[in-house]
């Protein structure tokens, strides 16, 4: 049981000091944004906190995801974006 | 001659009764309605001085990269938009690295006053990484002063923390003290360990925001509030803001204009929400200026500049850079008095200068007025110092002034993107210049050191002369030259077709 991190994540640091268990560690590639949840020591905050902790701060949607793959923040669940606007965002995405 | 330059100041009262708001002795500026001990603090400073930012430099370092709100004009991606342009991106350090590049930064460019600690994210979100940095700033460069920004959620617990150190001032972005409008704004909040949405979540980050600001005044702390104005939303509502503010002891109200591009994928951006036009902020200014000192110089500076006014010297400090540099902070910091120095007395002569009484021949000899002259708004083209020494397709923005027959007050930055970039990084110089005629809004005169050709005629199309005889002149003496010279001609008696009533 535990919850993981994808390459949506933009590296903004919020979850790792949130995390009961020091599950989070930033990115150990350098050019990289993306941080890693240990398997081994996530409990999905279980026991210390109603909700995974590092979920409800995350500003990204779809970035922290379950087991099955899931995301905890759903496309427009964060922002409000309308999810036609989300795919036009993307798609015109600046990459720098 | 020297030209008051005169900020949010009454209208020289009409009829001449007595002395003109130049000629008096008062500090012609947004600062006069300030108590002595604050005035003294702020007069010099690169922020909001509008003269002493022409001096002095100013710097961010990045090292606050989480957030605990989500703002409708953020993305996250970039820095924050509450303190910086959106699409920046800053390079993030660590509190070591930050103070490394600070002290190295200080020694090279001993102008450099101020160091703020903004974004990319919230600073008070991130209070480990913040205060290390502040604590070994305050041991180890005891002459530079500190100042943070924050959207407030955490403010409140932060403030015991932030009196301990040495911190000149905090920014606070207040957007509303309606919830409601907090809410169409704010999408959500993290808050006791979990993500709070809605009005509720609006309400409690307003209660937070008015509460850190009361407790830092009640420490004497000086507080500065910003304001995103954001058309249809809370536009008007930003008057009560300003009122309330000031009521609980802010000393300055700056309200900036929404930036909201579709590319830069935040809310506001996709959804359409329509940015204000450079006379509608002006207007808004305006309206909140009867209420307290608005700062409208504030340039958005981008938090990862480094150097003075519109310039950037980041590209000489990089990480790699600097940490090939010794810096030797001790002498550097014996050469940085002495500027300061040099500065300082160039700032109180100028003062000085200006409190003088001059020689008024319209009070003290004609019982009937001459014809009133009108006020024109000019832009100015600089990179510091308090000169015309900026070439029109470099400048990153323009300093717009409205002169009249016996001052010139500050009007306020307009940003474009500089003409000369436009057509290689991001679209077409044609509308790029386009998009300057229409920051551009309102101005006749547009002093630049150089000025090309092609653009020349676009300007002169669009109603604005532009003028290039005042290169490396004082930005002062520039204008009242021009405005001299348009008055000999006989161009300044009527009213402008178009123009906005002047105030
Ligand atoms: S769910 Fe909780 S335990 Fe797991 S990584 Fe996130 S914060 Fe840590
Ligand atoms: S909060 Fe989300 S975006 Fe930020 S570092 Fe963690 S996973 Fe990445
Ligand atoms: S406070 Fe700043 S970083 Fe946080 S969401 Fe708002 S603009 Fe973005």
């Amino acid at each position: 049981m535990a919850l993981s991190i994808n390459e949506l994540c933009v590296g903004c640091h919020a979850c790792e000091p949130l995390c009961p268990n020091k599950a989070i560690s930033p990115p150990v590639r350098r050019g990289s944004a993306v941080f890693f949840i240990n398997p081994d020591k996530c409990t999905e905050c279980l026991g210390d906190h109603d909700l995974p902790q590092c979920a409800e701060i995350c500003p990204v949607e779809g970035a922290i995801v379950d087991e099955y793959g899931e995301p905890l923040n759903p496309p427009g669940s964060l922002t409000g974006i309308p999810l036609h606007l989300i795919d036009v965002a993307r798609e015109g995405e600046c990459r720098m | 001659m020297e030209l008051p330059v005169i900020h949010n100041a009454a209208p020289a009262a009409a009829g001449g009764g007595g002395c003109s708001s130049g000629g008096c002795g008062s500090a012609p500026d947004a600062l006069a309605h300030l108590p002595e001990h604050i005035r003294a603090r702020v007069q010099d400073h690169p922020c909001y001085s509008e003269e002493a930012h022409h001096h002095f430099a100013r710097m961010h370092v990045a090292v606050a990269p989480a957030c605990n709100i989500q703002c409708h004009y953020c993305n996250r991606k970039y820095d924050c938009s509450n303190e910086s342009r959106p699409g920046v991106v800053s390079e993030l350090l660590t509190p070591e690295q930050a103070v490394r590049k600070t002290l190295a930064v200080a020694a090279a460019i001993p102008q450099m006053s101020v160091l703020g600690i903004a974004g990319p994210g919230d600073p008070l979100a991130n209070p480990e990484r913040t205060f290390a940095t502040f604590r070994m700033l305050s041991e180890q460069a005891p002459d530079i002063k500190l100042c943070v920004s924050t959207n407030g959620l955490a403010l409140p617990e932060c403030v015991d923390e932030l009196a301990r150190h040495n911190i000149d001032h905090v920014t606070i972005t207040i957007n509303c003290v309606d919830p409601e409008i907090g809410a169409r704004i704010y999408p959500w909040i993290f808050w006791n360990h979990r993500r709070m949405r809605g009005v509720e979540a609006a309400r409690i980050l307003v209660e937070q925001q008015q509460k850190g600001l009361e407790m830092l005044t009640a420490r004497g702390i000086l507080v500065k509030v910003n304001s995103v104005m954001i058309p249809g939303i809370n536009d008007e509502h930003l008057k009560e803001v300003s009122k309330v503010v000031k009521a609980k002891g802010a000393f300055l109200h700056n309200v900036m204009p929404l930036i909201a591009e579709a590319e830069h994928g935040t809310y506001f951006g996709l959804t359409g929400q329509r940015e204000p036009t450079a006379a509608e902020l002006e207007t808004l200014q305006e309206a909140c200026a009867g209420d307290m000192a608005m700062m409208r110089h504030c340039r958005q500076c981008r938090a990862d500049a480094v150097g003075m006014l519109g310039e950037d010297r980041g590209a000489e400090f990089t990480l790699d850079k600097i940490d090939a540099l010794e810096v030797d902070y001790a002498s550097a910091m014996v050469e940085r008095a002495k500027v300061h120095e040099r500065i300082n007395a160039e700032l109180e002569r100028k003062r000085q200068l200006r409190a003088a009484p001059r020689f008024q021949p319209g009070l003290v000899i004609s019982e009937t007025p001459p014809p009133a002259l009108r006020k024109v708004r000019m832009a100015v083209a600089t990179k510091g110092s308090g000169l015309i020494n900026e070439h029109f397709g470099h400048a990153h923005e323009f300093l717009v002034y409205e002169v009249g027959a016996d001052s010139a007050r500050f009007l306020g930055h307009r940003k474009c993107t500089p003409y000369c970039m436009g057509d290689t990084s991001c679209g077409d110089g044609e509308s790029v210049l386009a998009g300057i005629l229409r920051s551009l809004e309102g101005v006749e005169v547009l002093l630049a050191s150089k000025i090309g050709f092609e653009p020349w005629g676009e300007l002169e199309k669009a109603g604005i002369q532009p003028n290039g005889e005042h290169a490396m002149e004082a930005i002062d003496d520039a204008l009242r030259a021009v405005y001299d010279e348009m008055a000999a001609a006989g161009k300044l008696a009527a009213a402008p077709a178009g123009a906005r009533a002047a105030a």
